[in-house]
């Protein structure tokens, strides 16, 4: 038989018309702000505007930090407080999403785990994760446990209230498709549930990481010996400036680049969200 | 001898005090296109959700083979109006599903697919994600993956009802080329009249309030369709809008006759 529909590569998706007098891209506007922001600090510390105790120049940051990554600053190196502050988040994150993510799937799919589990997470969602952590290092000590305790709260709950979103939103005719395929329970789990409800989960996991990494340096100014915020904290109070200024560059530098790897791993595990289908 | 039996069916929706079928009774054979046509409200997607085993009648009782049905199983291949497709994974996984569920090995479940496929006219697409797919192949796809599981019965709920009148009319010659090289049993829900006329051995018309068959008819233009004749010569034929305007002028009288009832 043939058939009279365009075959769907003839159509080429997101092909659209490039006007003739191109202006400049947001991409490039974004750039262009930056570098002004960075001449506008080399001018007003190298004019001695500001005194280099306040805000040092753009250049002794520079040879702070290839001091700090070749000697180190405290003991340690960068690479030494960046991987105690990075093997921290992991850890935290790895437990979170192999225990919210189970969670969540329960709580949108029975009636029981739901009553039980939702409550408890809502009650302790709201509170900012440093409020409970002098408990936890009452309960934990001051050691790694309770930082990454209190990273794996604070990723739990978005985690699992994502999943639990993406669980509930599972379209029905799916469900009932896989049903008259003759899937049983766990496999409509397993094949329907899980794909449909991943792009909820990785937002969770997105939210939950710019969650956890704000709470981990915070928690690092409080109680930590090492870690990109106990370099920060530790540098303020012997008003090294230059060290605190690269601390707060870096931190926001790793934030920036989780959150672009995590869009790109959304973009590659689930291609089919925001498609019309 | 009957595959599928309905015996006194009464459907309910919970809470609700009208039943939304009432006394349904029916049969389907091998060789049969049985086709419920209806307006909305009478009740023919109920119908179909339960010989799907996605919901349970109030009263009655369905049996496929002699064995009461409970539940949905892979006996009773559903083909939905909208796709219902899994978008995460290609065409040719989505054909092989069922079979991936009944764990066969997925060397044999992408032969079986890949001939469904050809069944279905879709030869070349097994790569395609779903979401690069027009509407009409969508539904292919869906009729494939029914297909590819070997149900003993085939269910379509308004298969076409989404597709613009060209794509449907497509559809539909291509679903009687496929009823009859499968010789699969085939029970459709429509509310379209002329695909109803066309594609039906036996047509059942429904009427709402509560959902009951008011006609039964026995037709032979999807037959002959398939016995080779055109489907431009089928339904310009005399007997073809004759048969289309009695049915409508049923669906009339039974609409005006309710309408006197209400006044009454």
């Amino acid at each position: 038989m043939s058939s009279y529909e365009i075959p769907a590569a003839a159509v080429k998706p997101g092909a659209t018309v490039i006007p003739v007098r191109r202006s400049l891209s947001t991409r490039w506007i974004s750039v262009l702000t930056l570098v002004a922001l960075l001449v506008i600090w080399w001018a007003v510390t190298a004019s001695g505007m500001i005194e280099p105790l306040f805000l040092p120049p753009p250049s002794a940051v520079l040879q702070k930090g290839w001091l700090l990554v070749t000697t180190g600053y405290m003991d340690s190196t960068l690479w030494q407080h960046l991987g105690a502050s990075l093997s921290r988040i992991g850890l935290g994150l790895g437990f979170a999403v192999l225990t919210a993510v189970p969670v969540g799937i329960a709580i949108g799919a029975n009636r029981i785990a739901r009553g039980v589990l939702d409550p408890l997470i809502e009650f302790y969602r709201p509170i900012p994760p440093l409020a409970y952590l002098p408990l936890i290092v009452i309960w934990c000590g001051i050691g790694e446990l309770s930082k990454v305790l209190l990273i794996y709260l604070a990723i739990f709950a978005p985690i699992a209230i994502a999943t639990a979103t993406g669980v509930r939103t599972v379209d029905p005719a799916k469900l009932r498709a896989a049903q008259s395929l003759g899937a049983t329970r766990t496999q409509l789990i397993r094949h329907v549930i899980l794909p449909s409800a991943l792009p909820d989960i990785l937002t969770g996991v997105r939210i939950g990481l710019g969650v956890g990494w704000s709470t981990l340096v915070a928690a690092e100014l409080i109680a930590a010996t090492s870690g990109l915020g106990f370099m920060v904290q530790s540098a303020a109070q012997f008003l090294v400036t230059d060290v605190v200024v690269l601390g707060i560059l870096v931190i926001a530098l790793i934030a920036f680049a989780m959150e672009m790897g995590l869009r790109a791993l959304q973009r590659k595990l689930v291609p089919w969200h925001g498609q019309a289908h | 001898m009957a595959l599928l039996q309905l015996e006194r069916i009464s459907a309910q929706y919970p809470g609700s005090p009208e039943p939304v079928l009432a006394d349904i009774s029916l049969s389907l054979g091998p060789q049969q296109l049985l086709v419920a046509l209806g307006p909305s409200g009478s009740g023919k997607t109920s119908l179909l959700n339960l010989i799907a085993g996605f919901v349970e009648p109030s009263a009655g009782r369905i049996t496929l083979d002699g064995v009461p049905v409970k539940g949905p199983s892979a006996e009773r291949g559903v083909v939905f109006q909208d796709d219902a497709l899994l978008p995460w994974q290609d065409v040719l996984a989505n054909v092989g599903f069922g079979l991936e569920l009944a764990g066969v090995s997925r060397e044999k479940r992408e032969i079986r697919a890949r001939e469904m496929l050809a069944l279905v006219d879709l030869s070349g697409f097994e790569q395609r994600r779903i979401w690069q797919l027009s509407g009409g192949q969508k539904q292919r796809v869906g009729l494939a993956r029914a297909l590819a599981a070997d149900p003993r019965v085939l269910l379509m709920d308004e298969p076409f009802g989404a597709l613009d009148a060209f794509t449907r009319e497509q559809m539909q010659e291509l679903l009687l080329q496929v009823w009859r090289r499968t010789a699969k049993p085939v029970f459709l829900i429509t509310h379209d009249i002329e695909e109803a006329v066309f594609l039906a051995t036996d047509l059942i018309l429904l009427a709402p309030n509560p959902g009951q068959i008011v006609e039964r008819l026995h037709l032979d233009f999807g037959q002959r369709y398939a016995a080779g004749e055109s489907a431009r010569s089928i339904k310009s034929d005399p007997r073809f809008i004759e048969t289309r305007e009695h049915v409508l002028a049923k669906v009339f009288s039974q609409r005006s006759a309710a309408q006197r009832q209400e006044r009454a």
